[in-house]
């Protein structure tokens, strides 16, 4: 379970992050919406360890992110926005890396491995330097790593952002099938990703949640059944106020 | 400890997977022999020892020293890998050991491709070989100060090339501060105290004492807490700029 209380970022004088507060339980996927800059981004780098907030707790799987930082980080993986990875790596030596990290070994590690790379297609670029990779094989190799120790949490900052339509779906596909005894928390800009994979939808704009409910009770807010429709007139209204 | 290990495995290996372990290495041993035979004046000097080699290590530092921690840490936030690196289950003094590591184990092999030099003047003459292994220690633990300083200053930006000039500026301070037109200058009207702590923290004045064959335990704790310091400066200053 991931519990957030009363999260907030300031910096300097902004305030990205504007008392945020939510929990999330094992089997649900958690889809963060919201237009640029409302903070989604800056919320996943706090839940995953990397920013100290200026105030606010969050726990993972019971451990404090602020405390017990090393037992919190264990129990995710994490996909950071634009998929960083070191670019003079290959694939397979960047999955020994991360697998070193994650302290796998024996033949459960040979086996991670390999199933990583055939359920993100990594085979044909597996030797080759990471920089020189297209976009969305890069994406892939940044799930590969988030999802290489089987984490109980799994946090993926526009997880889809740059895949071909047939990787998206076998994302999606993969997202929804690693779900049923995880937490799995996204943020996208693709409506119709949340409709299809996430089971709860978190809206956020100027740091604040605005909306917090499953998609079908979002798409029932809106004559039109569209969930852009939805989404426009929540951040919109939001942004005049 | 087992952390350590893995990030200085992943961090060594990138040196080779550039160029830059080879440059770097071929600009070493091109410009030492370079200083050795020419400006040191090696063979006419005719006596069988390292100084004029050694006597150079201070200069060469200052330039390619940095030259290998500028990347250490701006790369690092430039690229956003920082991000991932300290998310991963490792903790930040963990990250700046096993990188600091990596880095002055390559300079140390650097600096052991210069053994033939060992050599030759074994062959030419018989020289003191305890003078010459304690220099080498002395200019080992040189350049991990060096070392923990640029990657320390390799923390403070995202810009290699800034990293780069603020190190060679403050690794030359800290080289200068033995020089006796420095320690002069301030002869005139400081306390005699102030002085020797002026010269006590130069590389120079700790690496001549070592490179003349007495090493001295007050040489290598001086070089200990120095790259002590930087590095934990070096894990203060990441927690403050890793955000932006
Ligand atoms: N290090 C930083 N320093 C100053 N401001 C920052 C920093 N990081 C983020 N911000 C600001 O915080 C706000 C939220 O940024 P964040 O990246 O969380 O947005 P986001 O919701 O992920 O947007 P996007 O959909 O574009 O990815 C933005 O206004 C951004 O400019
Ligand atoms: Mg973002």
């Amino acid at each position: 379970m991931i519990e957030i209380e009363n999260l907030v970022k300031k910096f300097g004088p902004f305030t990205a992050v504007d008392g945020i507060s939510f929990k999330v339980e094992a089997g649900q996927v958690l889809g963060f919406l919201g237009p640029n800059g409302a903070g989604k981004s800056t919320t996943m780098k706090m839940i995953t360890g990397f920013l100290a907030p200026t105030s606010g707790k969050i726990s993972v799987c019971g451990h404090a992110v602020n405390g017990d930082a090393r037992a919190a980080k264990r129990q995710m993986g994490y996909l950071p926005e634009g998929a960083p990875a070191y670019g003079e790596m290959t694939p397979a030596q960047f999955l020994q890396f991360i697998a070193d990290v994650r302290g796998l070994s024996g033949s459960h590690r040979t086996e991670r491995i390999a199933t990583v790379i055939e359920q993100l297609h990594l085979d044909r670029v597996i030797n080759q330097p990471i920089e020189t990779l297209s976009k969305g094989f890069k994406r892939r190799v940044g799930l590969a790593q988030a999802i290489l120790h089987d984490p109980k949490v799994l946090i993926m900052d526009e997880p889809t952002d740059g895949l071909d339509p047939n990787q998206k779906h076998e994302v999606r596909e993969l997202i929804k099938g690693m779900a049923q005894d995880k937490i799995v928390v996204i943020s996208t800009h693709i409506l119709s990703e949340v409709d299809a994979v996430c089971t709860r939808a978190i809206i956020i704009t100027n740091g604040r949640i605005v909306a917090d409910e499953t998609p079908q009770e979002l798409i029932a807010r809106s004559p039109s059944g569209k969930l852009d429709d939805v989404f426009r007139e929540i951040t919109l209204a939001e942004h005049l106020s | 400890m087992k952390n350590i290990a893995i990030i200085f495995k992943r961090e060594l290996a990138s040196y080779f997977a550039t160029p830059v372990a080879y440059v770097f290495i071929v600009i070493f041993l091109v410009l030492s022999g370079a200083l050795t035979f020419h400006i040191g004046a090696f063979f006419e000097r005719g006596q069988a020892d390292l100084a004029p080699f050694f006597n150079f290590h201070p200069w060469l530092y200052l330039f390619l020293v940095p030259a290998i921690s500028m990347r250490l840490w701006a790369e690092e936030r430039k690229s956003g890998n920082i991000e991932l690196l300290l998310t991963l289950p490792i903790s930040m003094i963990e990250a700046v050991i096993g990188k600091f590591l990596a880095a002055w184990l390559f300079t140390a092999i650097a600096l052991f491709l210069t053994f033939p030099l060992w050599i030759t003047v074994n062959y030419l003459g018989s020289p003191d070989n305890g003078v010459i292994f304690a220099a080498y220690i002395g200019s080992l633990l040189m350049a991990g100060g060096f070392l923990a300083i640029g990657a320390c200053i390799s923390a403070t930006t995202k810009n290699q090339v800034i990293a780069f000039i603020i190190s060679v500026v403050i690794c030359f301070a800290f080289l200068l501060s033995g020089f006796s037109i420095v320690l002069d200058f301030f002869r005139g009207w400081a306390p005699q105290y102030v002085v020797d702590a002026i010269a006590s923290l130069s590389f120079l004045t700790h690496f001549s004492s070592i490179s003349k064959g007495v090493i001295d335990l007050r040489d290598i704790v001086y070089f200990a807490s120095l790259i002590a310091v930087w590095l934990y400066a070096n894990a203060v200053v990441i927690e403050m700029k890793k955000a932006s």
